[in-house]
């Protein structure tokens, strides 16, 4: 399989400014594939599946936590959450959140996608508690499907790299990911799934296959390992080859823009 | 026998259910009628997602008849659930995510009163959220599942829940409890005045919570007649004999939305977002004085949100169903 972190730079960098959020769904969207079932946040997540959908996978599938199966977002009509009447335009289906949720339990799910508050070295995700759960510094809004997801399906995750963000061990493992490493996750009766990409601004991560530790795949134009290293809380490993990502391209942008003409999501 | 106290008894469960008038009878009531169907201590399920179908004119009810300790849960909680903890309605509420909507960032209200330890938020995966509720709804004690296994998400409420080996196949799975709610508070767009409801759109997790609970307030953009349900069967979704109560109460949602009908009224979410952000005590409690407890009725309520709001919520609503 061919993957967007192997694509070679043959240009140079295009001289149009792009945002983060932007670099993030257009890097995500690249590794989507045609037919495939994501299910997907909202934000960055929806847009990329979207966007791919648009450019080169038509029989994508978007599944929505709200409940519902195929939609076609409306440009400029982008929904503040998973559960709105928006997510549902063009749909195939809707069903109940319990029903679309079970469908990751059957194993219908290609990639659950979604964002991130903090990650660690094992791509456990915390989206409940910064801080000391029983006394927290702040209390985050929590899992919603988060936890059943990423139990589930393999996960792609996209996020600003920053040091606060990429910790060794998080806080609380919200959507667990290969938890303390190795074969922990499978031990611990999780099966199937596990995180497969995270995506951020810097770079794409994926994960040793042995020790389930996170390392660098690929890199953005212009940026360096040192950069990556910078903005990590943890020692990053790195492949043997790394890629160099091709920055987002006109259509891709132009599509983006088309689906966010407010920067809702995209600013 | 031995019953599991954080399941309620199943000879319990069919008593009250057995007790109930489940006649075809007409139960159609005021909003201050239904909330004497609310007590203090009841654990109420609320039905919709987020900022959608959510029964903001029962929870506004509820809140002004001066309830407490009410245990509340519900599949993901929006601005209801700042204004439970506010209100003092609530200190206890179950849900998998807390948070008026994303794209408003993180409660103020919920972390002034969760870090705080005002009031509690009992954090389940949204799956199991629904998988308990299904459990209630189908008369079982509890619902395996393949996920809160693992995570301190599952650690964190490790006592309420139970880890099985399946006896088909080996495999550890997660044994979740069934919620039978006292009360489920359900918005729809239409039903009869028995209590037979149909409802557009995304379901939520609206029907296993009307299967589950002891009793079903049910409101309604518009009752309507018996023969007009029994045209369209097949969009028939709660049946009425689950149903306690039916009010009538148009934009029922507001400032939250309602499939077909209305969207959300952004800017009044961005106002309360805002006051509540600036400080999270004062801010909604001047909301609710404003909104909650100052106006004299529902429409009162509604006029407050303004008709420039109301048409603009409406227009963009009703949209789903151009082409």
């Amino acid at each position: 399989m061919t993957d967007a972190t192997t694509v070679k730079a043959e240009t140079a960098p295009r001289e149009d400014a792009f945002t983060t959020s932007e670099l993030l769904a257009v890097m995500a969207s690249r590794l989507m594939r045609n037919g495939q079932i994501v299910f997907a946040g909202i934000g960055v997540p929806l847009l990329a599946a979207t966007l791919a959908q648009r450019l080169f996978a038509p029989q994508l599938t978007i599944l929505f936590e709200g409940g519902t199966i195929g939609p076609f977002i409306v440009p400029g009509e982008l929904p503040p959450s998973t559960n709105e009447q928006r997510c549902t335009r063009r749909s195939n289906m809707v069903l109940p959140i319990t029903d679309v949720l079970l469908l990751l339990q059957r194993g219908y799910v290609d990639i659950g996608f979604m964002g991130g508050a903090q990650i660690d070295r094992f791509g456990n995700l915390n989206s409940s508690f910064i801080g000391d759960p029983e006394d927290p510094k702040i209390r985050l809004p929590g899992t919603g499907g988060g936890n059943d997801i990423s139990s589930l399906t393999n996960m792609i995750v996209a996020m600003k790299h920053e040091k606060r963000r990429f910790v060794a061990d998080v806080d609380f493992v919200t959507s667990p990911g290969w938890l303390k490493g190795g074969r922990s996750r499978e031990a611990a009766g999780l099966t199937h799934g596990g995180m497969w990409r995270v995506v951020t601004d810097l770079a794409i991560m994926g994960f040793d296959e042995e020790t389930r530790e996170m390392k660098v795949l690929g890199m953005h134009h212009g940026v360096t390992r040192e950069q990556i290293q910078a903005n990590t809380g943890f020692e990053l490993g790195f492949a043997k080859e790394i890629g160099i990502t091709e920055p987002p391209g006109a259509a891709e942008l132009a599509v983006l823009r088309e689906l966010d003409p407010d920067a809702l999501y995209t600013a | 026998m031995s019953s599991d106290p954080l399941v309620k008894p199943y000879s319990a469960l069919r008593r009250e259910t057995l007790e109930r008038d489940r006649g075809l009878r007409e139960k159609v009531m005021s909003l201050e009628e239904a909330t004497t169907l609310v007590h203090d201590g009841d654990h109420v399920a609320i039905g919709g997602c987020t900022v959608s179908r959510t029964p903001i004119a029962m929870v506004w009810a509820l809140i002004r008849a001066g309830r407490r300790e009410l245990v509340v849960s519900r599949s993901i909680t929006s601005t209801e659930g700042d204004l439970f903890f506010a209100s003092g309605a609530s200190r206890h509420i179950v849900t998998s995510w807390f948070t008026q909507g994303i794209v408003w960032g993180v409660s103020k209200v919920m972390r002034h009163h969760t870090e705080n330890k005002l009031a509690r938020f009992e954090e389940w995966s949204h799956m199991s959220m629904g998988l308990r509720y299904r459990a209630g709804a189908m008369g079982i004690p509890f619902m395996p599942s393949r996920t809160m296994i693992g995570s301190d998400v599952g650690k964190r409420v490790a006592d309420e829940t139970r880890v099985m080996q399946c006896p088909f196949t080996g495999e550890e799975l997660a044994l979740l409890p069934a919620l039978n709610p006292d009360v489920a508070l359900i918005h729809v767009q239409r039903c009869d005045a028995f209590g037979n409801a149909q409802l557009d759109g995304l379901q939520f997790m609206d029907i296993d919570i009307a299967m589950a609970a002891t009793r079903v307030i049910l409101t309604t953009e518009r009752v309507v007649t018996n023969d007009q349900i029994r045209r369209t069967p097949d969009r028939t979704r709660i049946p009425f004999f689950t149903v306690d109560a039916v009010v009538e109460a148009p934009f029922g949602c507001a400032p939250h939305e309602c499939y077909g009908l209305y969207e959300p009224f952004f800017a009044h979410l961005d106002h309360y977002a805002a006051i509540s952000a600036r400080d999270p005590v004062k801010g909604p409690q001047a909301y609710l004085d404003e909104y909650y407890y100052g106006p004299k009725t529902w429409s009162d309520y509604l006029a407050k949100l303004g008709m420039e709001a109301v048409l603009d919520a409406s227009r963009r609503g009703r949209s789903v169903y151009n082409d």
